[in-house]
C-alpha cells in the first residue's frame, strides 16, 4: 500500500513538473473570472476593466486601502480659500510607458476628452463643476470650478479619470493601446483569455518586487480554486461568497476580504401606489430582518448597513429606523396605511447578478408574507432588469448598487431634485435635496460627517429604500504570495507591494 | 459530381437565411452594447453622450443599413469589426478555430475509440450479462451532463494528478505537441464519453440487426472465424448509422463546445461566441455564427459522400 502511493505521489510529481512551465520567481499567475471589456479607461466603468486598467493607468490621485488620498500623478494638490479652484503639482519624476513626461498638457488634454459629451465618459457627470483648466507650467494644473465642490478630489481618485498621453488622445488608439503611467505594461492580451503585464521600471511610484503578471481568465470559479490548489494560479479574485468561504479549508491558500462600498437594497419605487405611502413603506423597512436575509442568501459574509457604506461616514446602523424586525410595529403602520390586510406587489431581481439576488427575493418574500404583504419574484435577464430599472418599471427590485468613497458623489444621482437618477429613485425632499447641496459645499470633515449622519438617518427614516447589507471583496492566495491589502474599492493596485517568496 | 456541385449551389442560400436570421434575433435580445458595457451606470449618460456611443457602436443606423452594410462587407470577405476584441471579426475566428476543431477531432477519437468496440463487444454478446454492464454504462454515460464529467475530472486528475486546466492560454500542437495534448486531454475525455456512450449504443443496434442479415450467416456457413465475418463484412455496413450519428455531432462541435471550454477555460469559438453575446457585440456574434454554420453545411456534404466511400450500393444523383 505504502509503495503504491509512493508510486503514485512520484508519478504525480513528474507528471507536475513536466507540464508546468519552469516558474521564475519573478512571475505573479493571477486568475480571475471576467475579463475588461475594453481598453479605454475613460468610457469603461465596468468592475473587471477597472481591475485591469488601474494597474497600468494612474488618475491624478489614489485611494489607498483606508480610503485615505494618495499620490498618483499628482505629487500635492490644493483647494484655494473660497474652494472655486483646485490646484495640482504633478510628479516631475512621472512618466509614461513610451518614455515621455507626464505633463500639464496630458491632464487638461485627458479632462477636456472627459468632459467631451462626443467621447461618452462615464464619469463625467462626477467633474460638471469643472468650468476651465489651466496649465500655468508644466507640472501645475488649476482646476477652475463653478463653485466649492469638496467630493470632486475623491472622485477624481479613478481610473476612469485616469491621465492618458495628449498623443494618444490625438491618434486616437486607446481602445486599442495601453499607453499609461502606471507601474505595468500591457505586453500582450487575448481578451477573456489571458493578458501579460511586464512591469514598467522607470514607474514613478517606486519598485515592484517582480517582473511579470500573468493573468488568466477561468469563467467558472470552481476552477479558479482548483487552480490555486494545483499551485496554477498564485492569486486569484473570487466574486462568489460560496467559493470565497471554500477558500480557507484549503491547506496553502489564505482568503483576504474586506467589506465593500457597494450595497445590498430592496428599492420601494415611492412613485406607485401603495408605496408612495410613508406608514407603509416604514412598514415594510420594519418587517425585514437583515442579518436572517444576510445569513440565509450571503452565509453571512457581510455587514448590515444604513445608507453611508463608506468607512469614514459609516456608523452603527442599529440606531437608525427600525433596524430591528418589529412585526407588531409593521402591522400597525400598515394599519395606519390603511392596509390592515396587507397588499400585494411584484419584486424584480437580475438572475445571477448578483449570484445571490434570487436567494435575497426569496427571504424578503417570505418575511413580508408574516405581516400579510404578498410578493410576486419576477427574475430577470440582466439586460431587461436594467432597462426595467432604468426605466422605474417596478413596484420593488432587489439590487446590488455601486458604492463611492463620497457620500455626495455615491448618492447625488438619486436623492438630489436634478440628480441623473432621480426618475429611479422615485423620491425626493426638501431635507434631502438640502443636505445634498449643504454636504457638497462643506469642505470641513467634521462638519461633513454631521451632515451626511442626518441625511442617513432622514432617508432611512422616510424609507424610499430599505438598505441591506454590503458584502465582502474577495481575494485568494498562495502561501508564499505575501503584502497585499484589500481595499473597499476592490481594486488590486495593492499587487504593486506583493512579494513572492522563491 | 452533379449532385456534390448541386449541393455547394445551396450553400449561399442558406447562408443568406443564416445571415439574416442572426442578425435579427441578436437585434431582439433585450440591450445592446451600451448596456452591456455601462449596466445601470447607462442612466447617468447624458443624451448626447449616450448618441456618441450608439454612433461608437454602430448602432445609430437602421437596421436595413446595416444589414445591408455588413452583407456588403460579407461579400469582399469583411465581417467587420468586433468592438470589445478591437480587432477584425475573422481573425478572431481564425485565432481561435484551430482549438476548436482539434478539441472536436480529440473528442471523436475518444468517443469512436471507445464507443465502436464497446458496441460491437456488446452485440456479439447480446442479452449477456457483459452486453448488460456495457449498456449500463453507456445509460450513465449518455445521461450525466458534459460538465458534470469535465468538473470532476478536473477535480480527480488536475489536483490529485497534476494534469493541468490551460488557465487560459492555449498552446498550439505545432508549438509544444506534449503541453498541447496535456492542455486538451480533458475537455477531449468530458466531451467524448458522453458520444462514445451514444455511439456505443447506435453501433451495438446497427450490429445486432446486421448480424442476423442473410449474408452473415452465409459467410459463417463458410467457415470464415467469426472475428473475420464481424471486422470484415458486418461492421462496414454497420457503420452508416454511426456515420451519420458522428457527422452531425462533429458538425456540432465544430460551434464550439461551451459549457466545456467554459470549464476548461479553453478559448475556442465557444467561449467566443458565448462572450460575445453577453457583450452584445453584434458584429462578433454574427461573424462566429455564420462560421459555424458554414462548418455544420460542409460537414453534412462530406458526410454525404462518405456514405458512397463506404457503401458502394449508395450512388447520389442517378445513372448518367
Amino acid at each position: 500500500m505504502t509503495t503504491m502511493k509512493t508510486v503514485t505521489g512520484a508519478v504525480a510529481l513528474a507528471l507536475s513538473t513536466a507540464m508546468v512551465a519552469p516558474a521564475t520567481a519573478q512571475t505573479l499567475n493571477v486568475a480571475w473570472s471576467q475579463d475588461a471589456t475594453g481598453l479605454d479607461p475613460h468610457t469603461q466603468p465596468g468592475f473587471a476593466t477597472i481591475r485591469l486598467l488601474e494597474l497600468m493607468y494612474e488618475p491624478l490621485v489614489r485611494l489607498d486601502a483606508n480610503l485615505e488620498l494618495q499620490p498618483a500623478v499628482a505629487q500635492s494638490w490644493e483647494f484655494s480659500e473660497d474652494g472655486t479652484s483646485l490646484t495640482f503639482m504633478l510628479d516631475p519624476e512621472a512618466m509614461f510607458h513610451d518614455g515621455t513626461p507626464v505633463t500639464s498638457a496630458d491632464v487638461q488634454a485627458s479632462f477636456e476628452r472627459i468632459l467631451d459629451e462626443a467621447t461618452g465618459a462615464i464619469s463625467r457627470a462626477n467633474y460638471t463643476s469643472i468650468v476651465g483648466i489651466e496649465t500655468p507650467d508644466e507640472h501645475t494644473v488649476v482646476f477652475r470650478l463653478d463653485g466649492p465642490d469638496a467630493p470632486i478630489l475623491n472622485g477624481m481618485a479613478s481610473v476612469n479619470a485616469a491621465i492618458v498621453p495628449a498623443s494618444a488622445i490625438e491618434a486616437g488608439t486607446l481602445d486599442t493601446e495601453v499607453v499609461g503611467s502606471g507601474p505595468f505594461t500591457l505586453t500582450d492580451r487575448t481578451p477573456n483569455a489571458n493578458a501579460t503585464l511586464t512591469t514598467f521600471d522607470d514607474w514613478h511610484g517606486g519598485d515592484v518586487a517582480y517582473d511579470t503578471i500573468e493573468i488568466s481568465v477561468l469563467p467558472d470559479e470552481t476552477a479558479i480554486l482548483a487552480a490555486l490548489r494545483a499551485g496554477q494560479a498564485d492569486f486569484a479574485l473570487i466574486n462568489d461568497p460560496l467559493v470565497a468561504t471554500l477558500v480557507p479549508q484549503t491547506d496553502g491558500l489564505t482568503l483576504n476580504s474586506a467589506p465593500t462600498l457597494s450595497y445590498y437594497v430592496l428599492q420601494l419605487n415611492a412613485a406607485r401606489e401603495p408605496m408612495d405611502s410613508l406608514p407603509l413603506r416604514q412598514a415594510i423597512s420594519c418587517a425585514i430582518d437583515r442579518q436572517d436575509i444576510l445569513d440565509a442568501a450571503l452565509l453571512g459574509e457581510g455587514d448590515i448597513t444604513g445608507p453611508l457604506t463608506s468607512p469614514a461616514y459609516r456608523t452603527d446602523p442599529s440606531g437608525l429606523f427600525c433596524y430591528e424586525q418589529d412585526q407588531d410595529r409593521a402591522r400597525e403602520l400598515l394599519a395606519e396605511a390603511g392596509y390592515a390586510d396587507g397588499f400585494s406587489a411584484t419584486v424584480i431581481a437580475a438572475t445571477g447578478e448578483p449570484p445571490t439576488a434570487s436567494a435575497i427575493a426569496q427571504v424578503i418574500q417570505s418575511q413580508l408574507g408574516e405581516v400579510g404583504i404578498e410578493l410576486e419574484i419576477e427574475m430577470q435577464e440582466l439586460s431587461v432588469y436594467i432597462d426595467r430599472w432604468l426605466a422605474a418599471d417596478f413596484d420593488m427590485a432587489v439590487a446590488l448598487n455601486g458604492g463611492r468613497v463620497d457620500p455626495y458623489t455615491m448618492y447625488n444621482r438619486y436623492w438630489t431634485r436634478d440628480g441623473n437618477l432621480q426618475g429611479v429613485a422615485n423620491y425626493i425632499d426638501d431635507t434631502l435635496d438640502r443636505l445634498m447641496i449643504e454636504g457638497r459645499a462643506e469642505t470641513d470633515e467634521a462638519a461633513r460627517r454631521e451632515i451626511f449622519a442626518e441625511f442617513e438617518s432622514h432617508l432611512a427614516e422616510m424609507a424610499p429604500w430599505v438598505w441591506l447589507f454590503t458584502g465582502n471583496t474577495y481575494t485568494a492566495q498562495v502561501d508564499g504570495v505575501s503584502g497585499f491589502e484589500s481595499s473597499p474599492t476592490g481594486t488590486l493596485f495593492g499587487l504593486v507591494d506583493v512579494t513572492l517568496a522563491e | 459530381m452533379q449532385y456534390f456541385l448541386r449541393r455547394l449551389a445551396v450553400f449561399p442560400l442558406v447562408m443568406l437565411g443564416v445571415s439574416v436570421f442572426v442578425f435579427v434575433a441578436i437585434r431582439l435580445v433585450p440591450g445592446d452594447a451600451i448596456t452591456a458595457m455601462l449596466g445601470t451606470e447607462g442612466g447617468m449618460l447624458t443624451p448626447a453622450q449616450r448618441e456618441a456611443l450608439a454612433a461608437y457602436f454602430g448602432l445609430d443606423q437602421n437596421w436595413a443599413v446595416q444589414y445591408l452594410r455588413w452583407l456588403g462587407g460579407l461579400l469582399t470577405g469583411d465581417l467587420g469589426i468586433s468592438v470589445t476584441y478591437g480587432q477584425p471579426v475573422l481573425d478572431i475566428i481564425l485565432e481561435r478555430f484551430p482549438l476548436t476543431l482539434q478539441l472536436a477531432l480529440m473528442s471523436m477519437v475518444v468517443a469512436l475509440a471507445i464507443g465502436l468496440p464497446a458496441g460491437v463487444f456488446a452485440a456479439t454478446r447480446a442479452e449477456r450479462p457483459s452486453d448488460l454492464i456495457v449498456r449500463i454504462f453507456a445509460m450513465v454515460g449518455q445521461s450525466m451532463p458534459n460538465f458534470v464529467v469535465a468538473l470532476l475530472a478536473i477535480y480527480i486528475l488536475s489536483v490529485g494528478f497534476g494534469v493541468l486546466p490551460t488557465m487560459g492560454r492555449f498552446i498550439p500542437f505545432t508549438q509544444d505537441p506534449l503541453g498541447n495534448l496535456a492542455q486538451m486531454i480533458l475537455p477531449a475525455i468530458a466531451l467524448g464519453t458522453a458520444f462514445a456512450a451514444a455511439v456505443t449504443r447506435i453501433s451495438r443496434a446497427a450490429m445486432l440487426e446486421i448480424l442476423s442479415e442473410d449474408y452473415v450467416r452465409t459467410a459463417r456457413s463458410q467457415g470464415f472465424s467469426q472475428s473475420y465475418v464481424i471486422w470484415r463484412h458486418a461492421l462496414p455496413n454497420a457503420l452508416i448509422p454511426v456515420l451519420t450519428l458522428s457527422g452531425v455531432e462533429f458538425g456540432y462541435l465544430l460551434g464550439g463546445a461551451v459549457i466545456v471550454e467554459q470549464i476548461f477555460a479553453l478559448p475556442g469559438l465557444g467561449r467566443v461566441v458565448l462572450d460575445a453575446i453577453l457583450q452584445r457585440d453584434y458584429a462578433l456574434v454574427q461573424g462566429v455564427v455564420l462560421f459555424i454554420a458554414f462548418n455544420f453545411l460542409l460537414v453534412n456534404l462530406l458526410v454525404d459522400l462518405a456514405y458512397a466511400a463506404i457503401d458502394p450500393r449508395i450512388r447520389y444523383g442517378g445513372r448518367k
